[in-house]
């Protein structure tokens, strides 16, 4: 520690104020900031300074994301050595899997902390941490055998449409993660839904018979088409309901986990980092549009119970990553329990009522990212008048 | 912004020159510092309809243009004769008029193209710049300066639209009038630019370095 901090106090000259490259200040500060707590105090006035700041929260959502991401690395060779027909250790499943995201991961972070250094340097802003987990989320909601200079324009598209041109985070309307997969979803189609994408297979390995690739959300899909029972759909290759629950079937890097997913849901729960409230009201929202679709019946998708919308497909990852995010969430209490229930509403909604896009999460949280401050202008608006009223009276 | 009068200098001096400075803003104007898309934020509409194909946005652009400065012109030689509680009404038969005779002419001689630009030319009485200009220039100049005006604004938002559909057709299909300039053996045409959302962010991306250069802030 000492000879890092020598290192650190030997250079600060250079880059401080009238130094030889001082214009790079800001990525100096993140560089030192990273590996040490930063020193700042306030200048004035009696604050009480807590431990936990920006790059704390960004490190405990970067934990929380630890399990899932690791059961997805171990999937993925699970899912492709499954389909070709071989038995190997749990270590094997795991370093396929590792060999095929790692790339991906490389790739946001580079491009993604790039641009935002750049715009720092060129602001003179600080450089900020709110890419640390961004940079993570983009690849775990990545089918695997996306190419990976679409990764960096969807990474390049979501930091500087998604986030930059509002001021940066914090400030940013939308989940930036979403926008770069919203990107590709609408921007490459083919290369990001089907029944190939998710496991990456070269062209001319013989797979095993029954083999489909295809997720829970397509299988039941084609049943609602077919006009067959959703039982049928999920007895199809590897998407029983228990796989689903442990996450050995196809899809997104590392949503397929509900266990892990919980484990990381518990972590962020018990720091304080997510909402509860949010999370609970995204699986009320769930269940009540299952509950009444259920009610309805007609096809597969209108019978199939309700719960099962919160083990299939990528409902748990984006309830309990993508709905917490601090910023493009609604702030005030009240217009949590709204805002979550309405993505959990919508999700479901978009699932049965729009074959042409089976991922209904993804769209729900970003239509209600978009509603979130009218959500929270609301609720303080009644909050006043209520107490304006209690005055009066 | 829209709504400036140009002061007629008519009582002391007898004739203005064709092209006088003044009047070369009248053009100028309109395609930086004023313009109605970028600026003024008017005629978002059609910018994010048309903008799939460069060809239908030129025939677009084209038709646009017809309108925008026939009616300044026939609407500022009636501008003395008008009454002020009609003038809206007015305005739009001129402008209906004008639409209806552009959509049957393409109608008549582009078959193809009217089909693919539906109802987006009869639209066009809806577009905010036709309407903005009569209001805020047209009823209170004379026709040769109407005239210019119209040319300039048509201008202004052609050039804009022109540069979005670039934009969307060459990375949304790889094709520039459609020909196909991005070989499909490298370039995976993104059908994301085919959307009218990208219309609207490449709009924002334009508008965004035209103010970072000119200093423009919105009050």
């Amino acid at each position: 520690m000492k000879f890092l901090r020598d290192i650190v106090d030997k250079f600060k000259p250079t880059f401080s104020e009238g130094g030889k490259l001082s214009f790079l200040h800001s990525t100096f500060d993140a560089l030192e900031t990273f590996l040490f707590v930063p020193n700042h105090t306030t200048h004035s006035g009696g604050h009480i300074r807590d431990g936990i700041d920006l790059k704390r929260t960004m490190f405990i959502v970067v934990i929380a994301l630890l399990p899932a991401l690791m059961f997805g690395m171990w999937n993925l060779g699970y899912q492709f050595h499954r389909a070709t027909g071989m038995e190997v250790s749990l270590f094997e499943n795991f370093w396929y899997g590792m060999i095929q995201t790692l790339p991906i991961i490389i790739v946001s972070y580079g491009v993604g902390l790039g641009i935002e250094m750049a715009f720092a340097q060129f602001k003179g802003h600080p450089v900020n941490e709110g890419f640390l987990v961004t940079g993570l989320l983009i690849p775990m909601v990545m089918p695997a055998d996306v190419p990976l200079w679409m990764v960096g324009l969807a990474t390049a598209f979501a930091v500087v449409i998604g986030k930059e041109v509002f001021g940066g985070t914090g400030m940013n309307l939308l989940n930036p993660a979403l926008t770069a997969r919203m990107f590709l979803y609408i921007g490459y189609t083919p290369e990001m839904s089907g029944d190939k994408c998710w496991v990456p297979i070269a062209d001319g390995v013989a797979t095993m018979d029954g083999y489909s690739g295809a997720t829970t959300l397509g299988n039941v899909g084609v049943a609602s088409s077919n006009g067959t029972p959703w039982s049928d759909s999920l007895l199809s290759w590897g998407t029983s309901i228990s796989d689903s629950i442990m996450g050995t079937i196809p899809g997104s890097i590392a949503e397929t986990s509900v266990i892990a997913i919980l484990l990381g849901a518990v972590i962020l729960i018990v720091t304080g980092v997510g909402s509860w409230k949010i999370m609970l009201s995204t699986i009320i929202g769930a269940l009540f549009m299952g509950g009444v679709l259920n009610l309805a019946g007609g096809n597969a998708w209108y019978d199939m119970p309700a719960w099962y919308h919160l083990v299939i497909g990528g409902f748990m990852f984006g309830t309990v990553f993508m709905t917490t995010d601090p910023v493009s969430a609604a702030q005030t209490e009240r217009g949590k329990w709204i805002y979550g229930f309405f993505i959990g509403l919508l999700t479901v909604l978009i699932r049965v009522y729009n074959p042409g896009y089976p991922e209904g999460i993804m769209m729900a949280i970003l239509l209600m990212n978009v509603f979130a401050p009218l959500i929270d202008y609301r609720v303080i608006q009644s909050n006043i008048k209520k107490r304006l009223n209690r005055v009066k009276a | 912004m829209s709504t400036e009068v140009i002061e007629k200098v008519e009582v002391k001096k007898e004739t203005e020159a064709l092209f006088s400075k003044k009047r070369k803003s009248l053009v100028s104007n309109p395609m930086d510092s004023d313009n109605p898309i970028t600026i003024q934020v008017l005629g978002i509409c059609s910018a994010l309809a048309v903008t799939i194909a460069l060809q239908g946005t030129l025939i677009m652009a084209f038709a646009v243009m017809f309108v925008v400065m026939m009616a300044n012109v026939v609407i500022s030689a009636l501008r003395n004769t008008i009454p002020n509680r009609i003038r809206i009404i007015v305005q739009l038969v001129v402008v209906a008029t004008l639409v209806a005779t552009v959509d049957q002419t393409l109608r008549a001689f582009a078959y193809e193209q009217s089909k693919a630009l539906s109802v987006f030319v009869g639209l066009i009485i809806t577009n905010c710049i036709v309407m903005g200009r009569l209001e805020a220039f047209a009823m209170g100049n004379k026709p040769w300066d109407s005239l210019l005006d119209g040319f300039g604004n048509s201008l202004g938002y052609a050039w804009i639209i022109i540069a979005i559909a670039f934009v969307r057709e060459l990375l949304g299909a790889g094709k520039l009038f459609g020909f196909q300039v991005l070989d499909k053996a490298w370039y995976t045409a993104n059908g994301f630019f085919a959307t009218p959302a990208a219309a609207c962010i490449i709009l924002g991306v334009i508008i965004w370095i035209l103010r970072a250069r000119s200093g423009y802030v919105e009050d």
